[in-house]
């Protein structure tokens, strides 16, 4: 959590900066929530996270390193300078690159349990996470859909953080909480407080069990407030200052900090050292980044099948 | 005075509300927010209950535009990104399409999309989709190049009794500013000669129109003359204003923003080829984008689309056969 905040900040100062090309996504306020999925996922399983995600992507074993050289544009990253920011990953390792188009990745995510049962491969599964706005799409529903038909062990985590972008939840949906389309679909829901990391951790692992048990399909449905803008672009001046004051707009990790210390699991000096030691990596990924190359227009192969000796040539722009 | 493009588009937008009941606007984050880039900027406020914030669901805000048109209404949908519009790109292309040849009942819908590369947009925040729905029956796909076409097409979009895809680029948004407003408008279907030119024509529209602009400059201290012709829609395409300029140059060099495959340019080239090869001196040529996904960073971007200098390049390649 921690670490991933202090990535997310350093990527907002260098936004700021004009060092980063394109926009800049945080995940400030949904990294109880995100880091939960993460840690409760193993090795073999497949997570295909979305733009508020820095926290699950690291729990899960991206390294600070491709995040940085995404965002930096850095030629050594994972995906090149092709994509950038938020959109990236690692296939083969079980970790989907998102495409912006919301709601697309879960029927993805879908595809590689299908696989998994040809394949004989068990007990693993596959998590997703999605904002409530992207519950309005075609896509979320004729996802979850085939997730319940095909009792799949998918589990769906929806970060409910009342606006996407602008736009208040009242005008994404009119049920009391998403919770409960859950049984609509025949799926198991879960809901949690997203501010508490002690819950977040509990909820999502007991989600995570039920699937990888073979009780197909968990909706988890958090409840929190995105504590930044849209994008850092964005100065989300039309967030309500209500919900700013009220329970859900807590800051998760100063709650978890404050859990911390009132239990005396640590003491200010340790998570000091802590923040001192996220500071530290997150600086040197961002400094390697920074030394590495950019692409290279001219040793790009400008080639977008896998089927080299099919590409047609064009005339040269 | 002087206007944006952006500027433009908000402003037809708010003469279309003022003057016909009938509109309204439907899109994501287009109310009290003024849209993604701005295009709605206080329109909600000025026309209450008529510019609506729609939920993330591309099939649903165009089913419901089809819907209301049917009810005699004219929505204007702002997609969010043209690269957005493909979760609505059914009801698109078999509702709205072809409701009119099917019933005779019109189906009177604008749908602005957000169009076009920007530096550091990435793969999904740049697309042009003009060829896609040019390639259908039944829709008009507009691509103004200026802010006077951005403010009166936009305005003609809303009037015609057709689906209209109506393609703003978002590189010209802020970039490009006139001095006022325009009072008359050519009519849609009608292409612009944009400069005029004896010894080749570079056909275009959108932000291309303003790349080949600066190859015409770039060209005319080298001796060479120019003529560029904006498309304004790709369908109708103005086949008639194409081939007169070709007529007068002998020489066509077609350029497009989009992929290499098919589309706009190839569509003049074998127009141009098909009713009008005895009046070329040399064989038609074309450029577009590269045959890869739109390339996140800068330096990538920059060389996957055709710019004044790769046009140039194409230029006088053409100008030496
Ligand atoms: C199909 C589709 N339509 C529109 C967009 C543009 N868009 C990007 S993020 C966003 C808001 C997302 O809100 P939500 O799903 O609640 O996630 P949050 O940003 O709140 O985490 C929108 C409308 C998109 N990416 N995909």
């Amino acid at each position: 959590m921690l670490l991933a905040r202090t990535l997310d900040e350093k990527f907002a100062s260098l936004y700021r900066a004009g060092k980063i090309h394109g926009g800049v996504f945080l995940g400030r306020g949904q990294e109880a929530l995100s880091v939960a999925v993460g840690l409760n996922l193993r090795k073999g399983d497949v997570f295909a996270p979305l733009i508020r995600d820095q926290a699950g992507r690291l729990a899960f074993g991206e390294t600070l390193l491709d995040a940085a050289r995404t965002y930096l544009g850095s030629a050594l990253g994972p995906m090149r300078g092709r994509d950038g920011n938020v959109h990236r990953g690692r296939p083969r390792e079980g970790y989907l690159p998102m495409i912006s188009h919301l709601g697309a990745m879960i029927a993805v995510v879908n595809g590689t349990l299908l696989a998994r049962r040809f394949k004989g491969v068990l007990r693993t599964v596959g998590a997703t996470c999605i904002g409530e706005g992207a519950t309005s799409t075609g896509s979320f529903h004729e996802a979850i859909n085939q997730a319940a038909v095909e009792k799949l062990p998918l589990v769906l985590v929806i970060a409910n953080n009342q606006y996407a972008y602008s736009t208040p939840s009242s005008r994404q949906f009119a049920c009391t909480s998403l919770a409960d389309r859950a049984s609509g679909y025949g799926v198991d829901a879960h809901s949690v407080d997203g501010t508490e990391l002690a819950a977040c951790l509990s909820v999502l692992a007991e989600a995570v069990e039920r699937a990888r048990e073979g009780h197909g399909p968990q909706m988890v449905v958090a409840r929190l407030l995105r504590l930044c803008g849209h994008g850092e672009h964005d100065d989300a001046s039309y967030v309500d200052p209500r919900l700013k004051a009220s329970p859900l707009g807590r800051d998760c990790l100063k709650v978890a900090e404050q859990n911390l210390l009132s239990r005396q699991w640590a003491d200010a000096v340790t998570i000091e050292g802590w923040r001192c030691e996220a500071v530290h990596k997150v600086e040197e990924a961002v400094a390697t980044a920074l030394r590495e190359p950019t692409p290279d227009p001219y040793k790009e192969n400008w080639c977008a099948l896998a089927s080299k000796h099919l590409v047609e040539t064009h005339p040269e722009v | 005075m002087s206007i944006t493009y952006l500027e433009a588009i908000r402003e037809a937008q708010a003469r279309a509300l003022a003057e016909d009941p009938r509109v309204f606007i439907y899109g994501q984050d287009v109310g009290a927010f003024g849209g993604a880039f701005k295009a709605t900027k206080n329109l909600a406020q000025e026309f209450p209950g008529r510019v609506i914030d729609a939920p993330i669901s591309e099939d649903a805000i165009v089913g419901a535009a089809i819907g209301a048109a049917v009810e005699g209404m004219r929505p204007i949908i702002e997609m969010q990104f043209a690269d957005f519009s493909t979760p609505g790109f059914n009801q698109i292309v078999n509702h709205a399409a072809t409701l009119y040849w099917r019933t005779q009942v019109p189906c009177p819908i604008t749908i602005r999309l957000p169009s076009g590369g920007t530096s550091g947009s990435g793969p999904f925040h740049s697309q042009s989709m003009e060829t896609l729905y040019a390639h259908y029956p039944g829709l008009i796909v507009m691509t103004p190049a200026t802010v006077e076409d951005a403010y009166s097409m936009l305005l003609e979009a809303v009037a015609l009794d057709d689906p209209v895809i109506f393609c703003e680029h978002k590189l010209l948004y802020n970039h490009l500013k006139a001095e006022s407003l325009p009072t008359e408008a050519v009519p849609v279907g009608k292409a612009r000669l944009a400069r005029p030119g004896r010894d080749m024509t570079i056909v275009a529209y959108s932000a291309m129109v303003h790349e080949a602009l600066a190859v015409a400059d770039e060209l005319a201290s080298e001796g060479t003359e120019v003529e560029i012709v904006d498309l304004r829609s790709i369908k109708p395409l103005d086949t008639d204003t194409v081939m007169a300029s070709v007529a007068r140059t002998g020489r066509l060099l077609c350029v497009g923003e989009s992929w290499p495959w098919g589309g706009v340019t190839a569509e003049v080239v074998s127009r141009v080829a098909c009713e009008g090869f005895g009046l070329l001196d040399a064989p038609p040529q074309r450029l577009n984008a590269k045959d890869t996904p739109v390339p996140y960073h800068p330096n990538l971007w920059a060389a996957h689309r055709p710019t004044a200098r790769s046009i140039a390049a194409a230029a006088r390649r053409l100008l030496r056969i």
